[in-house]
């Protein structure tokens, strides 16, 4: 192992550190974030429970080798925040990239600061954080060699891992000078220099490779999955096939009877509302994987379904439909008089847009290793929220949140589904029953049978257009069981903050504008998924515009840029939106310029306006989220109904380009997804039963339907000094609706009902 | 008793001869670099080589590899410089990385057997193995660049 030597061991703000302790009703706050941020005088990092912190000491170490290892607490799903978080670091530091090392931190926001990966935030939030850290850290070497040669710290220069003094040929190494570093006080947060970025060499450089990519390409990464403990036993649950089912009876003998079977162990009846606690069942500890599935294949059950046993998602469609023809819903959006406009507009236009339910489905499906011995509880897991698992641990298995550790593998995707924490509760459970280690397996089963889904939304759109074509009314009705049912007893309207994701915050250079939420009660888990209420605001509002442009005989591009109208910048809050992305509206209000220039960024680029052979067609997309602007455009080439996406261009605003060849793989990984979303991929529900148990019948895309030419263009308009905006989530938004205006422009048709699946085969 | 080899190792096992090599590999062996992903022969997660054949794991009862040769991406070479894997770390192909034992044992398969694979073959052999993150562009970039450096 190696000896590391922490550049410091007191820091003056270790007072400060010791203040924002967790504690449940922190958590509490968090899980109800998008309830409570009306009242929330604070924005960004500083909103977040335990807000953030830019300790040297928290995030950085030297060895005596001079290796510099930084300690990463955001939590790895593939958006490549190991390898960000330590270049930031790194650049800050002066540090040789080849001499820098990753470690991932356990939960525990009372070091770290907010932990929790979700919302697009990791660089929003910890940039600047970060760059202080790495910049304090070169700080304290400097001083650590002026003293060390008796020069003035003017004379002397942090570069590429030594420390240099001006007057002379003197240089030493970071290893060298680490441990008369450590026994340095931290500079003053206000007095840390920060490198000029005209002198970066890795920010925004986008030529770094990734700190896993040996592991990764060698199978010696580890996610939760493949935690091993020595004495560990294996399990598997089968979970009450309908939401809030119990078991009716059990006969597990034929279960006990299978070879390597230790165990069958039933579990508590599941928690109404769900939060992120198990749902019950019954679960077989096995000395295998492969033993537990048997077991739980030969277990005999008999369910009793509770209320949601006769959700089925068609009727759900029908009931939504119905309550978006009313005005009954409560109102969330009135500027102007849209009833008087609608009445004297020449043209009116109405469409209805249905949004199925999605399964997040990351490749590594829930899993987690937990040993709860002796008074503590320790796990590893593939969690994005590693501090709320620690105290739903603390909580579940009563004990002192200290007596918790949740050490964070890689995770095998995440997308929102593992923010929830429950399939931890389960195997920590089961390792206390047990005794024993246990890891606890969802099988893919599992996983798509009891996920917490996305929303199944329909969203009404009317709007009343004048002489010249230009709308002048705009009404929206959005039905769609909220997020907010897995915290609360039945809540039936969205909240603020999914509200907020596109339809509140949508800059409408429209006169007259009238929003409305009828009632929807949830039937199922919900939860978030990659950017989450997005998904059918961007696509219903993104597919209206261009209706509106098709019902005034105008050019698609153009009237969305008369839509979004001119260049100006919105304070949300102005126009309806009280969240914000919980991010302060000053520092970043809606700037409609990027988002045209976004547009006619990606309309430019595939040829906007060229001729297209038969069946062909270019569509256009452009949606704010997650504090970035993004537009797609897309080319379809439809055959015998069949939909084949040949190019895709999309640009992104998400202020400076941090580590640009990220930004680009989350862009192309959002094009394949929205692929998916667009043409195939739906979870439907029958007798409250999920329909779709694996990828044969969830169809998510494959190589063969993905784009061959992706294009992602940066359109960066901002320097490091000016606010970030988030990278993971917005590229998906515009994605599904830039197709589906394609395939209208190549076929004439509108798909106002997703995925399109067969809808084009006659 | 069954015996077979896996990556240059002789293993016997005596247990359930039903039991998916996945499960043997990955739970008996602590050989953790193939994946689960979906148990039945729809995601190429644990895709691994079986007498140099790209397999997967999630279907192959052990009793079917007796005598065999097992190759897992822990054992595709000794020192992770297959050109499939070289071009996977050069394009920085990885996002959350899980797919991407089953995806370079499924490539790596293709491009010993396809030295000049064209964008048909690749969609042919790698639409079987699945990719939530979305990271196929760079996936056909890779292949294309390590058969190039392949073939050189």
């Amino acid at each position: 192992m190696m000896q590391t030597t922490r550049i410091a061991n007191v820091s003056r703000r270790s007072l400060l550190l010791g203040l924002g302790a967790g504690s449940l009703v922190l958590a509490v706050g968090l899980a109800a974030r998008g309830l409570a941020q009306e009242a929330s005088a604070e924005f960004g990092a500083d909103a977040m429970p335990n807000g953030w912190r830019d300790d040297p000491n928290v995030f950085v170490s030297i060895d005596e080798a001079g290796i510099v290892t930084v300690t990463i607490h955001r939590a790895e799903m593939g958006q490549g925040v190991r390898t960000s978080i330590a270049m930031v670091v790194a650049e800050e530091l002066e540090a040789d990239w080849d001499k820098v090392r990753v470690t991932q931190a356990p939960g525990d926001e009372s070091r770290f600061g907010n932990q929790d990966t979700d919302g697009s935030r990791s660089l929003r939030h910890f940039f600047d954080p970060m760059r202080r850290a790495g910049a304090s850290a070169r700080a304290m070497l400097e001083q650590a060699a002026a003293d060390a040669w008796d020069v003035p710290v003017a004379e002397v220069r942090a570069e590429g891992h030594f420390v240099r003094h001006e007057g002379s040929d003197r240089r030493m190494g970071y290893g060298e000078l680490a441990a008369a570093a450590a026994a340095l006080p931290v500079p003053d947060r206000e007095g840390v220099r920060l490198k000029d970025p005209a002198t970066f060499h890795y920010v925004g450089k986008g030529d770094i490779g990734l700190v896993d990519n040996n592991d990764i390409t060698r199978g010696t990464a580890t996610y939760g999955i493949d935690v091993r403990r020595e004495g560990m036993l294996y399990a598997v649950i089968a979970r009450p096939p309908v939401f809030g089912g119990r078991i009716s009876s059990v006969d597990e003998s034929a279960a006990l009877q299978v070879a390597g079977v230790e165990r069958v162990v039933r579990l508590d009846p599941p928690a109404i509302p769900a939060e992120f606690r198990p749902l019950g069942g019954v679960a077989v500890i096995a000395r295998s994987t492969w033993a537990a599935i048997k077991g739980r294949e030969a277990l005999v059950i008999e369910w009793d379904d509770g209320p949601h046993g006769s959700y089925s998602s068609e009727e759900y469609k029908t009931e939504l439909e119905a309550a978006v023809q009313t005005s009954d819903g409560k109102l969330i959006l009135n500027r102007g008089d849209v009833e008087t406009a609608l009445t004297a507009a020449p043209t009116r236009v109405v469409a209805e847009y249905y949004i199925p339910h999605l399964a997040q489905a990351p490749m590594e499906p829930p899993a987690a290793v937990a040993d709860v011995r002796d008074g503590t509880c320790e796990v590893w897991a593939c969690v994005q929220a590693p501090q709320v698992t620690r105290l739903r641990l603390a909580e579940q298995m009563e004990l002192p949140e200290e007596d918790v550790t949740v050490n964070v593998t890689l995770l095998g995707g995440g997308f929102g589904r593992k923010s929830k924490p429950d399939f931890v509760l389960e195997a920590a459970i089961l390792s206390r029953e047990m005794g024993t280690p246990v890891k606890l397996t969802w099988t893919r089963e599992d996983d798509l049978h009891h996920s917490y889904y996305h929303t199944v939304s329909v969203e009404r759109l009317e709007a009343g257009l004048d002489h010249a074509g230009k709308a002048v009314a705009w009404l929206h009705r959005t039905a769609a069981p909220t997020i907010g049912s897995i915290f609360a007893p039945d809540p039936k309207e969205k909240l603020p903050f999914e509200l907020g994701m596109g339809l509140t915050n949508m800059p409408l250079d429209i006169p007259n504008v009238r929003a409305e939420n009828p009632q929807a009660p949830a039937h199922v888990r919900i939860g978030w998924y990659r950017s989450v209420s997005n998904i059918p605001h961007a696509f219903a509002i993104q597919s209206f515009i261009a209706e509106l442009a098709d019902a005034a005989g105008r050019d698609p591009r153009d009237y969305l840029l008369e839509v979004i109208g001119p260049a100006r910048l919105i304070d949300p809050s102005e126009i309806g939106d009280v969240w914000n992305y919980g991010e302060n509206p000053d520092r970043y209000p809606i700037d409609t310029g990027r988002l045209r220039k976004v547009t006619e960024t990606v309309a430019e680029a595939i040829g906007w306006g060229r001729e297209m052979r038969s069946g062909r067609g270019l569509g256009l997309a452009a949606h704010y989220s997650f504090a970035s602007h993004v537009a797609v455009a897309a080319e379809v080439d439809v055959k015998d109904g069949e939909v084949h996406i040949p190019r895709v261009e999309i640009a992104i605003d998400c202020g400076a380009n941090v580590n640009p060849d990220r930004i680009r793989s989350q862009m192309e990984g959002a094009v394949v997804m929205g692929v998916g979303q667009a043409l195939t991929t739906e979870m439907t529900f029958h007798d409250g039963r999920a329909q779709q148990g694996n990828f044969d019948s969830y169809l998510i895309p494959r190589m063969e339907v993905a784009p061959r030419e992706i294009n992602v263009h940066l359109a960066s308009s901002g320097g490091y000094d000016q606010p970030l905006g988030g990278v993971g989530e917005p590229g998906l938004p515009p994605v599904v609706p830039a197709i589906t205006n394609a395939i209208f422009a190549a076929t004439g048709h509108r798909i106002r009902r997703l995925p399109v699946a067969d809808q084009l085969r006659s | 008793m069954i015996t077979l080899t896996v990556n240059g190792t002789e293993h016997s096992f005596d247990g359930d001869r039903e039991m998916p090599l996945l499960w043997y590999l990955r739970d008996e062996l602590g050989l953790t670099g193939t994946k689960f992903g979906c148990g039945m022969a729809q995601c190429g997660a644990c895709t691994i080589h079986l007498d140099g054949y790209a397999t997967f794991a999630c279907i192959t009862p052990i009793s079917m590899a007796e005598g065999s040769d097992v190759s897992t991406i822990e054992g595709l070479t000794e020192n992770g410089d297959h050109p499939v894997q070289v071009a996977w770390r050069d394009l920085n192909v990885s996002q959350c990385g899980y797919c991407q034992a089953g995806q370079i044992m499924q490539a790596a398969a293709l491009v010993d057997s396809t030295p000049e694979p064209t964008d048909e073959d690749i969609d042919a052999v790698m639409s079987a193995n699945l990719c939530r993150c979305g990271t196929y562009p760079r996936i056909r970039a890779a292949i294309k660049q390590a058969a190039q450096a392949r073939t050189k």
